[in-house]
């Protein structure tokens, strides 16, 4: 996948990703999706191209475990998510509903640069800069279910919950 | 080999010998969501292909975000959950019951040693019944409907030793905030926190809440007390199998704190670990004070706060929104005399729930806005309003503030 970076800082929380006050109102993301990062910077919805890339620092996700965080990203047409390091809930809902997450250190990625991130390789390579970072490619559970686009695909399609070892 | 808690928990429920790092499949003891969390995991239950949830006793869910609804958007999804809880023959706590983080221990759906899940970032707090108690997100919780089951990574174990007793006008709030700031967001991040020592045995299973509560904002997957006569007590007495952390059991970092030097604390706006005593920002003039939350919002805190309040009136031009953390919360402050003092200070009382911490209803702060709340998030515009800044602190903390129109140290009031 291939797409402009959106640079944010450390410790970016859920309230900031989707704020409370707009969450609880509706299951309708594209609605929801219009608020994304509103806290944090505003604008940032019009300013998303289908296929961008948030690219941020440490802790990203911590907060609350709202789902309609990771779901509100992918519905306003980011495609992939790269953090120095992830909050648990946020990791585990982002690839639940099918937003690949990607650990890595960003320091090098400048806002707007144009990134290349290949999740089976673990490589990210910044096509401005020309740099390529490595990260470990997801593998056992969590990869079983970024596979199927997420956990309820993987559970309607298996039946089952995916299990360590074996592809 | 040694284990911790959360590795004796995980091993059991995962049924193979466990240890951090491991990945189990745990059997569910208890599965909740909430209001803002609940509609997405049933629309995922659906998408798994679930007709019937695994075991109708096992699961429980809470209207408290946004309750009473604000808005038709939030009456539609509550009644869709209302819908679902009467054809799956679920628990429901419907309006009003107050906040999925009370009710789960208060009402008995919480034992030491159990595997708890809940659709909500501080389902930590019930580890000071002893029990694994961790949140995930919406298509978790419906993985757990439908199978019962969840994977889970064995975390890494931290460890606070309390050791001491509570000054007066010092309390389980100013330990929680202290460790937070110590540890910081993301420093127990993936990890199980266990809290030991003599000042955590010390204190109510009320005031162990308030400390587990708070586990999630340094990261933590579980934060966990230990389990004795008063938390049996607590679950109206009985036969319990509590889990006792082996000795030689692996801790990745011990925080020691000793509880006699404890001073009243704060974070600072806008981060849950930016926290000083609170004579560091003693006299910033506030606007609105509220006691509540799945935090501070239980019997023993507002005690603290009517007594603090007793007598004297709420100053000018500040709001003191006050939300139990239950209805039987609230009733035993009636009965108690307690709700009566904070009405004759001029609080403000609204339904027992989360009140305005979230940001939905109940209180949302103005434009420019000083709040000093017992909640535990004082993240940018979390109570609705990016213009405004939150303080978090104790119920006594916040009760004197609101005396005074300024933040106070509550030892001025005692």
């Amino acid at each position: 996948m291939r797409g402009r970076a959106h640079k944010l800082g450390d410790d970016v929380n859920t309230d900031y990703i989707i704020s409370g006050k707009y969450k609880f109102k509706t299951l309708d993301m594209k609605e929801l999706a219009k608020h994304l990062f509103e806290d944090l910077v505003p604008g940032f919805a019009e300013s998303v191209r289908p296929g961008d890339i948030v690219v941020a620092g440490e802790n990203f996700g911590h907060g609350s475990s709202r789902e309609q965080a990771p779901l509100v990203m992918k519905e306003a047409g980011i495609s992939c998510v790269v953090a120095g390091s992830f909050a648990r809930i946020f990791y585990r809902n982002a690839i639940n509903v099918g937003l690949p997450a990607v650990v890595c250190k960003t320091g090098s990625i400048s806002d707007g640069d144009l990134v290349e991130v290949d999740l089976e390789q673990g490589r990210l390579k910044d096509l401005t800069t020309q740099r390529t970072l490595k990260f470990k490619p997801l593998s056992g559970i969590m990869a079983k279910i970024l596979e199927e686009g997420g956990l309820a695909n993987y559970i309607r399609k298996h039946g089952e919950l995916p299990v360590e070892g074996g592809r | 080999m040694a284990k911790t808690i959360a590795e004796k928990i995980l091993s059991k429920k995962g049924h193979r010998d466990a240890r951090a790092g491991d990945i189990v499949i745990g059997d569910v003891d208890l599965l909740m969501a909430q209001d803002g969390t609940a509609p997405l995991s049933i629309q995922a239950f659906r998408e798994m292909g679930g007709r019937k949830v695994w075991d109708p006793a096992k699961v429980a869910l809470v209207l408290d975000h946004n309750a009473p609804s604000p808005s038709e958007g939030v009456s539609r999804l509550h009644a869709s959950i209302r819908e679902f809880a009467a054809e799956q023959g679920v628990h429901l706590y419907d309006v009003g019951c107050g906040i999925c983080h009370q009710l789960m221990p208060e009402q008995g759906h919480v034992r030491p040693g159990d595997l708890a899940v809940g659709a909500d970032s501080h389902t930590c707090t019930y580890g000071a019944l002893n029990a694994f108690a961790t949140g995930v997100g919406s298509t978790d919780a419906a993985a757990v409907m439908r199978t019962g089951r969840l994977w889970f990574r064995v975390p890494r174990s931290g460890k606070v030793q309390a050791e001491g007793s509570f000054p007066e006008g010092v309390y389980a709030k100013d330990l929680a905030l202290e460790v937070v700031g110590r540890v910081g967001a993301s420093g127990a991040n993936y990890m199980s926190v266990e809290f030991a020592g003599d000042a955590i045995e010390g204190i109510s299973v009320d005031g162990r809440m308030t400390i587990c509560n708070m586990g999630v904002e340094m990261g933590a997957k579980a934060a966990m007390a230990s389990f004795d006569a008063k938390a049996a007590r607590y679950l109206g007495g009985g036969k319990f199998a509590p889990v006792i952390p082996d000795p030689g059991a692996r801790y990745e970092w011990t925080e020691k704190v000793d509880a006699n030097s404890l001073e009243p604390k704060v974070s600072r706006p806008h981060r849950v670990d930016d926290v000083v005593s609170v004579k560091e920002v003693a006299g910033t003039p506030i606007h609105q004070a509220f006691i509540g939350t799945c935090t501070n919002g239980r019997l023993e805190d507002l005690k603290i706060a009517a007594k603090i309040l007793r007598g004297g009136k709420v100053h000018r031009g500040v709001r003191l929104i006050i939300a139990p953390a239950s209805r039987g919360i609230l009733k035993k402050a009636i009965e108690q005399g307690i709700f009566q003092s904070l009405l004759d200070a001029g609080a403000v009382p609204v339904t027992p729930g989360c009140g305005p911490c979230v940001g939905t209803h109940d209180g949302i702060p103005g434009d420019g806005d000083v709040v000093i709340s017992t909640a535990n998030r004082n993240f940018k515009g979390r109570m609705g309003n990016s213009l405004a800044s939150i303080y978090l602190a104790s119920p006594a903390t916040v009760a004197a503030s609101a005396l005074e129109g300024a933040i106070t140290d509550p030892r001025e009031h005692l």
